[in-house]
């Protein structure tokens, strides 16, 4: 049983593969959504790389999002925010088409995915072992496993994983196992033209991130924070982790997510004094009158 | 009237997953694995003290509540026949797969007590297996407060401390109950005093969960929030009947076990589904998250 729970600077260690010499770096997303145009191109090359099926063609009214949220059949998922513009806009540096009917509107994009946690919920609480920690670090469901009991999809903080209704089983991102073990990029990573979606080692992205915010608000652009960077936060920090230009509930994400393990040794602790209690109620009901 | 507090979302949308648990399936697995649980107890006392209908009955309800706990576990899975992967590993981080090593022995000595029971061969090691269940009878009453604890969704998690007293009373009410509408009410005194108990235990701790403010709203309304109290109430009611006339009338000692099996249905319908609205409403996440990022920036 790994940690569950804070700071954890070598997660592969923690889940078995010995020293950091002997597993390969641990391996993340760094989404920078100052720089998406929205193309979905991650979404694409995510459901082509891995035979992902469709996921119902819905017309929401949300923006251009069509696609929602995450699920079983969405490992990228584009978030579209349309705000009413209240301050001058601010030139991020980008290509200067600008998007269609964007007169007074500031308008987020982001590309949402697994966040491969360093304290991964879905993970602890599989009772089947089918969700695992890979060498790199990121966290995988074995679908020759999982005989979808549907734990992992209440128990995750960001509501990334979900049992895929046709099938039963729960799928997620597996940030592309296959390709990683050949040495390959991901294939939303490879696909996005404008490196809003950042791959590779884990302490590089977020060094890399870290001088991104400070550049940005070199530029003025205030707004810009990471999200999920911290590996003192309440997932031991992501493995995918966000650049954001506004709070993170406006695209959808938990502003303060604790990983439900953290607080396992006083649930144990309780059902434990529960269960005595009803066995001295058991003893306590046979004494006494008889009848 | 509470403001509705303000919080800012993505389209109103959720932000956790809808648990895929199934209704009834689920709830009702929580229902029957503190019945058979607190019944495999009572069953033991009994053998212990004499009271032989009391025994026949606790037996069989064990049983049958394992048995059928068990199906009902297993019809939830999206691959039903890849159940025997649930004892494939054993992860103290995962209550399911704790809960799996405990009904799996509790149903196999269970079955085994009853079955000597009716049979009347093997009486000894009828009782073996009878003390086997007991010891396994009070974790399979509880675990599941850590089951539906251990997740992301607000209302479970946050009641994590009182969720195992919810379940193991509401068990023992059951168990209780479910003797007293069975068995005749001289043998069934300590069915009454385990109905008594478990329904004080339950709805103390049930009490302090609904005090637990916006986290705790999906207890106080709507369809969940009428459950509880449909609860609340027959439990109050079966109470009253049990201490007046449990003793002396046998219908009415049956129409009070009656009650407080259903009052223990009520209580796991309304939790379970409170979980559910606590998942659906963005508000529940970002609103007490955020309380609790201003806390830690005030110190």
């Amino acid at each position: 049983m790994g940690s569950l729970w804070g700071r954890l600077d070598d997660v592969q260690g923690d889940a078995g593969y010995g020293s950091p010499s002997e597993h390969p770096p641990r391996m993340g997303f760094f989404t920078d959504t100052s720089v998406c145009i929205g193309c979905k191109a991650c979404e694409v090359a995510c459901k082509e790389w891995n035979s992902v099926p469709e996921d119902g063609y819905l017309l929401t009214g949300m923006s251009y999002d069509n696609t929602q949220e995450l699920g079983a059949s969405t490992w990228r998922h584009v978030a579209f925010v349309e705000k009413p513009l209240d301050v001058p806009a601010v030139d991020l540096g980008m290509p200067a088409m600008g998007a269609p009917d964007t007169e007074g509107v500031t308008w987020l994009m982001s590309s949402d995915v697994c966040k491969h946690c360093t304290h991964a919920a879905c993970l602890d609480v599989c009772p089947t072992g089918a969700l695992f920690r890979t060498e790199f670090g990121t966290v995988v469901v074995q679908p020759d496993v999982c005989n979808g009991c549907g734990y992992c999809v209440p128990a995750c903080p960001y509501g990334v994983i979900d049992l895929r209704k046709d099938d039963g089983r729960a799928f997620k991102c597996t940030l592309c196992y296959d390709r990683l073990k050949e040495g390959q990029t991901p294939a939303c990573a490879q696909a996005c033209p404008t490196e809003s979606i950042q791959f590779g080692e884990l302490t590089e992205l977020r060094e890399r991130a870290a001088r991104r915010v400070e550049e940005l608000h070199d530029r003025g652009v205030d707004v810009a924070r990471l999200y999920g960077a911290d590996p003192d936060d309440g997932v031991g920090g992501d493995g995918a982790f966000f650049l954001l230009l506004d709070e993170p509930e406006v695209y959808g994400l938990p502003p303060d997510p604790i990983v439900t393990t953290r607080d396992l040794g006083s649930m144990w602790r309780h059902v434990g004094a529960a269960a005595a209690t009803l066995v001295g109620l058991g003893v306590a009901s046979f004494l006494g009158r008889r009848r | 009237m509470v403001p509705e507090p303000e919080f800012e979302s993505y389209y109103g949308r959720p932000i956790l997953k809808q648990p895929t648990w199934k209704t009834p399936d689920v709830p009702l697995y929580l229902f029957l694995g503190g019945l058979a649980g607190c019944s495999a107890l009572l069953a033991e006392g009994a053998a212990a003290t004499g009271r032989p209908d009391l025994e026949r009955v606790a037996r069989l309800t064990a049983a049958g509540g394992a048995a059928a706990g068990t199906v009902a576990l297993v019809h939830d899975l999206g691959r039903p026949e890849r159940f025997l992967n649930m004892l494939r590993v054993f992860k103290p981080t995962s209550p399911l797969s704790v809960g799996s090593f405990i009904l799996a022995p509790f149903s196999a000595l269970s079955g085994a007590a009853a079955a000597t029971e009716v049979t009347g061969r093997f009486p000894r090691l009828g009782r073996l297996a009878g003390v086997g269940a007991a010891a396994f009878g009070p974790p399979l009453a509880t675990y599941t407060a850590a089951l539906l604890a251990n997740t992301a969704i607000p209302a479970w998690h946050e009641a994590h401390r009182e969720l195992p007293f919810v379940f193991g009373g509401s068990g023992a009410q059951a168990a209780g109950g479910l003797a007293m509408l069975l068995v005749p009410c001289d043998q069934a005194a300590p069915a009454r005093r385990m109905a008594l108990a478990g329904a004080a235990v339950e709805v103390v701790a049930a009490e302090t969960i609904l005090k637990k403010g916006l986290v705790a709203e999906p207890y106080r309304i709507g369809r969940p929030g009428r459950l509880m109290k449909v609860a609340r109430n027959a439990t109050t009611v079966a109470s009253a009947i049990t201490v007046l006339a449990g003793r002396r009338s046998r219908l009415l000692s049956a129409v009070a076990g009656a009650t407080y099996v259903g009052a223990s249905l009520a209580t796991r319908f309304g939790i379970f589904e409170a979980g559910l609205e606590s998942a659906r409403d963005p508000k529940y996440v970002v609103v007490p998250q955020r309380e609790r990022m201003r806390a830690r920036a005030a110190h």
